[in-house]
């Protein structure tokens, strides 16, 4: 079932000459704005129940403006949004405490802002209570309240009554660990019972590991809709986009999208990893000793190399990941035509599954800061357990064993 | 007329939130403060009390026809008393949507709940005050009679009319920030063309006329005549205010539903 369509939304704000021709223009008499400064253009996508997307795109972007307009509090200049169900925010919680007012009228009120009748709020409002685990509390005034406190009470409201859309900002902090997975199984519950999950986020891993799909907003218009790892490579490389390289997707032998982006003053000739025979390899056994090998060209004069490389598991979610900045081997002042090989030397300490490795050429600590080339799944193998015992999990981590009877 | 429904609408099914939402208003007043709700009362009475010591002197001590030496006091409180409704709406619909900002922007409800809070929470308040003023008139040996009861049909005029104008400078002030400072200024100078401190016996007979063209003229005189002068008031102007007080209204709500979109994209 869909439970969102959207349509050809557009957002502009406009400019009068003067407010005046505003107020005008609400009576009836046509002014032509002098200025619309669109936001946002043609954004079309619709969410299936149970859906879990997550929604990224650098600041600016305008995915606030767009989650305005899903939770209807900015109209849409243009376009159709059709909403199956209720939408709930968590974006800002708390919004329209009062503080001089007792924990549960404080529920009355906000949840009455939310649109629930009297009756509806009486009857969830044990819940509520009991959710929020604020003991005697509930009963005193807001501003005697620790942060930590509201925001578990302001939780518990939002969250009262189950939405069929529920939009979750990542970097949403809902107080100590034990309430942060509390309140995270509340929203797994949710989605478990048809709620559709729209994860506002810059968390690489929290995406991936959260959704089934994903949205790039960039500019203003949606740059990608697809699985979650096309689009957080897409956008990683993006970043480094910002410093005037190129980016480009190709897909791969298997079928995967590969990102490759950056300024191509120095390119990655080629990437491959060798075993402990020194022979190139796509499988390797679980604590094998191996060598990736990256060999770099210099195409023009550069004043300092830094490369890296990332391990990723299936999912797309890093494993391990370090650059010669952070080994204390950065080059400088490298001249054109100039060709260099990184032998990055390490034990294969991965679980029985795929991996894939991510390398890039950069300057300083991290890629986003001035990026020669950055490639996405520039080499790819199996790890596969020959001679260990049995376990699971992405990373070799043999115990030793006390046992006391 | 689909527009008006939808606001009417949005009105009935968020009046448990309108209702719960003034008596919070009401309620916060008295938490805080150490005199807490007093100050409803305090304020239009202290005004009350200034013109009274000031004014009194001035003017004959005693208005004609009231036969109760606090009579000037008892003139101008009910004067004040059809004044501070009118004003209040004014005041809080003027800024009941730039103050609510932030939960405008943030959440999904409609918003002419807002102003509907507004105006109630002053209407409760006018009520405190009329009930305290009354207890204070049994003091002063001034009792109200059946006449008393004109008030509560000049209140649903006092309270059209304000709306009417407030919705609208309140909607305008939301994008003009400058109505904000304008209003009260206005305001006060209507406050001096309305015969609130004075009797309308000082004014020339021609310029009363003049006068008359300001609504609230007629709605105080009704006070004075319902409250002081205890004699029941003439109604004759009230359908005409009233009238004047609904379309305005309908103006307001009509413009209130054009910006309705825009407003949140510059508050």
């Amino acid at each position: 079932m869909t439970v969102l369509k959207v349509e050809g939304i557009g957002k502009a704000f406009r400019t009068y000459r003067s407010e005046w021709q505003r107020v005008l223009s609400w009576l009836g008499l046509s002014v032509v704005p002098r200025e619309e400064k669109w936001i946002l253009r043609d954004i079309t996508f619709s969410l299936e129940a149970g859906e879990a997307v997550g929604i990224v795109g650098q600041n600016g972007a305008g995915k606030s403006t767009l989650l305005k307009m899903l939770c209807n509090t900015l109209a849409p200049s243009a376009g159709t949004i059709e909403v199956n169900g209720r939408i709930a925010a968590l974006l800002e919680l708390g919004m329209g405490f009062n503080p001089d007012l007792t924990g549960r009228a404080n529920v009355m009120n906000t949840a009455g802002l939310m649109g629930f009748t009297h009756d509806q709020i009486l009857g969830v409002m044990s819940e509520i209570e009991a959710f929020a685990e604020i003991g005697t509390y509930f009963d005193e005034p807001l501003r005697t309240y620790s942060s930590g406190m509201q925001v578990r009470l302001a939780f518990s409201v939002a969250t009262a009554f189950r939405p069929e859309i529920l939009i979750v900002d990542e970097a949403l902090s809902v107080g100590d660990a034990y309430f942060q997975h509390k309140s995270f199984n509340r929203i797994k519950q949710f989605q478990k019972e048809g709620t559709t999950l729209l994860l506002v986020s810059h968390d690489r891993s929290a995406v991936i590991s959260l959704c089934d799909r994903a949205i790039l907003i960039e500019k203003g218009e949606i740059r990608k809709d697809g699985p979650p790892e096309d689009v957080l490579d897409l956008y990683n490389a993006l970043i480094a986009e910002k410093e005037g390289g190129i980016v480009s997707q190709t897909k791969n032998r298997d079928g995967r999208i590969q990102t490759v982006s950056g300024t191509g003053e120095a390119v990655i000739a080629s990437v491959v990893l060798l075993d402990s025979a020194g022979c190139a390899t796509d499988a390797v056994s679980v604590g094998e000793a191996v060598t990736l090998e990256v060999k770099a060209t210099i195409v023009r004069d550069i004043p300092e190399l830094v490369a890296g490389y990332m391990i990723k598991d299936r999912l797309g979610q890093s494993i391990f990941g370090t650059n010669t900045f952070h080994l204390d081997r950065v080059l400088y002042n490298l001249k054109a035509g100039e060709e260099l090989m990184f032998r990055f030397k390490f034990n294969a300490n991965f679980g029985n599954g795929n991996y894939s490795v991510a390398v890039s050429l950069h300057q300083s600590e991290a890629h986003v800061a001035y990026n020669y080339e950055w490639q996405d799944l520039a080499y790819t193998f199996a790890v596969v357990n020959t001679d260990k015992q049995k376990f699971v999990g992405v990373a070799w981590v043999p115990p030793g064993l006390e046992l006391v009877r | 007329m689909a527009d008006m429904l939808g606001l009417a609408n949005g009105i009935w099914s968020y009046r448990y939130f309108i209702a719960n939402s003034i008596w919070n208003d009401f309620y916060t007043r008295f938490v805080r403060s150490k005199l807490g709700g007093a100050w409803i009362v305090l304020q239009p009475l202290s005004q009350v009390m200034i013109y009274a010591l000031i004014l009194s002197n001035l003017l004959s001590s005693k208005i004609p026809d009231i036969n109760n030496t606090y009579g000037y006091a008892i003139y101008l409180m009910s004067g004040t008393l059809a004044w501070n409704l009118f004003s209040e709406i004014i005041d809080r619909c003027l800024k009941v949507f730039v103050n609510n900002a932030n939960i405008i922007k943030k959440m999904n409800f409609p918003k002419v709940t807002l102003p509907a809070i507004a105006v109630g929470s002053a209407i409760v308040n006018n009520l405190i005050l009329l009930v305290v003023m009354v207890v204070i008139f049994l003091f002063l040996g001034h009792i109200p009679s059946w006449n008393l009861m004109f008030i509560f049909l000049l209140i649903p005029v006092i309270v059209v009319f304000a709306v009417g104008i407030g919705l609208f400078l309140g909607i305008v002030n939301v994008f003009i920030r400058d109505v904000e400072q304008v209003v009260p200024i206005v305001l006060q100078i209507l406050f001096w063309f309305t015969p609130i401190v004075y009797p309308i016996t000082v004014i020339p007979e021609k310029y009363v006329r003049i006068l008359k063209l300001n609504p609230m003229f007629d709605i105080v005189d009704a006070y004075h005549k319902a409250i002081a002068y205890d004699v029941a008031p003439r109604l004759t102007a009230m359908p005409v205010t009233l009238v004047l007080g609904l379309l305005l209204c309908g103006i307001s709500l009509v413009v209130f539903r054009r910006a309705n979109t825009e407003m949140a994209d510059v508050l």
